[in-house]
């Protein structure tokens, strides 16, 4: 187990290399100027030639793009993603900021996904074609297809402006929290229940349930403690892969409710062209989804000792 | 092997029909524009928030364009540049991969690192960055959600390569002579197709959200283009005074989305093969 961590850190760190190549070429694909971005973001029109040349000297842009990329990399490294070009702060600091919120949202939005998707996705795969599975199945779908702007737009309509419950505007409390939250955990039950519900199916289709149900198994005891047991690797794959759609959903459902995140701090700096923030976001994200997946990989191995075993004999 | 399999498999008058309305779908897309009553972009003053009436059947929007027009006249970019871009990444994407599993040595290893290193991305997370910096349209919209969306399709021909390589009626096209893009494309591609198609048709549902949703932001398709996802959000800040204006167009994506998804499941059932998670 050890020495495949180890492999597999290392791997992750040639991955995270590349990541943050792709990272920093995402400023050179941007059009203009970097030296001019920086000094017409804050508001002013006119720049000397002067200055541009100055400013270009001082961020480096005179240098080869390998030595550029070193050089960034090496501050990256010790946590120093660059400053703002809007008002000079550290990105790391501006990120760091918005991750609380962030955090909360996505957490909330899991934890109502999974409440409700887990509990259904056994109810829909154990009653397998009646009634109730064809009901949740249809909703599950109609959730897996709504955009998640859609039913914040929707959301936000009925609730706020039909019937007048909820602030339209999330401030940062319980009410607040509550819209951007379903708009985010809709989208996910669908799609948890779906996959949930195929992962446990496989499963109550081996021979092993019929066979201890042939041995006089309680049902609900094959069901909890084989059933569940067996398809949790499936379910932590679905909730890592999940981590990639609630880091983009939250850049639009915090633009729509103003949630003051990573999300949103993202939009803002699109509209801004504050490249460095944009930069700081995607490298995050992408640090994070590895991790997570990594995360899941291992837990994977703990779960179902099979798949190190086969690996080994391989 | 395949021909004792005559018989007819369920769901395949299902399948038939969703088939035939995605096509439909498609095509009305893009002649929809020719059906529009007005000109989806000629701002009307006396028109600003008109209610659903006999002349604008789904009203009109906060400069008084028609709302069903710009809706029509939408169909083209919505429907029809997700449609081309699952094609477009479906086809860069088998191939690759294809190419992939069968040379194997450095270009296996070239091309599957470089999948790799896309998918550490959350897909969501790099289009709105690269859509952002490049800055609006249809066109970097596409390239930014497609440097992730071929790696997809590229890992599935892999896979499929290189279990099918050894397989004797390759093995007999090898001997036969045949060169190696002759077996790829005949002989291996049609015995390979089933879970590339269940998967392509999974992604329509998937790159008509995300392209919706670029443009939603405002990184995608640009005002005064009509597309549906910026119609939402132009509309929304107007939604005490126009709903119609937001719900007709949200009403598009989601009966759209709908009916590729159905397509989707429909392909997965007939060929009984599970789509990849995303």
């Amino acid at each position: 187990m050890l020495k495949y961590i180890g492999k597999r850190l290392l791997h992750l760190l040639i991955i995270l290399v590349a990541v943050s190549f792709i990272t920093f070429l995402l400023m050179y694909i941007s059009p203009g100027d970097p030296a001019r971005k920086k000094l017409t973001s804050g508001g002013s029109i006119a720049v000397s030639e002067e200055l541009l040349e100055k400013t270009r000297r001082e961020m480096g842009l005179d240098r080869p793009f390998l030595v550029q990329y070193g050089s960034w990399l090496s501050g990256v490294v010790k946590g120093d993603l660059g400053n703002s070009y809007k008002d000079g702060l550290p990105v790391s600091a501006k990120l760091s900021k918005g991750l609380g919120y962030t955090l909360t949202l996505s957490l909330s939005s899991l934890v109502l996904a999974l409440a409700v998707s887990l509990p259904l996705s056994i109810l829909t795969a154990v009653k397998k074609n009646t009634p109730a599975d064809y009901i949740f199945r249809f909703l599950s779908f109609i959730g897996n297809s709504l955009p998640n702007f859609l039913i914040s737009v929707l959301l936000m309509y009925f609730l706020c402006v039909k019937a007048r419950l909820l602030p339209v505007i999330a401030e940062n409390s319980f009410k607040g929290l509550l819209l951007p939250t379903l708009a985010l955990a809709i989208p996910l039950s669908g799609r948890f229940l779906r996959q949930f519900r195929a992962e446990i199916l496989e499963q109550l289709g081996k021979s092993y349930v019929s066979g201890a149900a042939a041995r006089g198994v309680r049902s609900y005891y094959i069901l909890i403690s084989n059933v569940l047991h067996n398809a949790l690797p499936g379910i932590l794959t679905v909730i890592g892969l999940s981590v990639g759609t609630l880091l983009g959903g939250s850049v639009v459902i915090e633009t729509i409710f103003r949630w003051p995140g990573l999300g949103k701090l993202v939009m803002d700096s699109i509209t801004a062209r504050d490249y460095p923030v944009i930069q700081g976001f995607v490298l995050f994200a992408a640090v994070v989804y590895v991790l997570i997946n990594l995360v899941t990989d291992l837990l994977h191995r703990k779960i179902d000792p099979r798949i190190a075993r086969q690996e080994g004999r391989v | 092997m395949q021909k004792a399999k005559k018989k007819k498999r369920p769901g395949a008058v299902k399948l038939r029909f969703f088939l035939f309305l995605t096509i439909a779908l498609v095509v009305f897309s893009l002649i929809a524009p020719l059906f529009a009553p007005h000109d989806p972009n000629a701002t009307n003053p006396q028109t600003l928030n008109l209610a659903p009436c006999a002349e604008y059947p789904l009203g009109c929007d906060l400069y008084g364009r028609c709302v069903l027009s710009r809706i029509l006249a939408g169909a083209g970019t919505s429907v029809f540049s997700a449609v081309a871009l699952v094609a477009l990444t479906f086809v860069i994407g088998t191939f690759a991969g294809m190419i992939s599993g069968w040379y194997g040595g450095i270009a296996d290893t070239l091309i599957m690192r470089i999948a790799e290193i896309f998918l550490a991305f959350p897909q969501m997370v790099l289009a709105i960055a690269v859509a952002g910096i490049l800055g609006g349209g249809m066109g970097n919209a596409m390239l930014a959600l497609g440097v992730t969306g071929w790696t997809l399709y590229a890992r599935l021909a892999r896979a499929q390569v290189m279990t099918l390589k050894e397989e004797p009626f390759v093995q007999a096209a090898r001997l036969s002579g045949f060169g190696a893009f002759r077996i790829m494309f005949r002989t291996l591609l049609p015995n390979m197709a089933g879970p590339l198609i269940v998967n392509a048709a999974t992604q329509l549902g998937t790159m008509m959200i995300s392209l919706a949703g670029l443009s939603f932001l405002g990184i995608g398709v640009q005002e005064p283009k009509a597309e549906w996802g910026s119609m939402v959000a132009a509309s929304r800040s107007y939604m005490q005074l126009a709903p119609w204006a937001v719900l007709a167009p949200a009403f598009a994506i989601l009966i759209t989305v709908m009916i590729f998804n159905y397509l989707g499941d429909c392909f997965r059932d007939y060929l009984d093969v599970e789509a990849e998670h995303e």
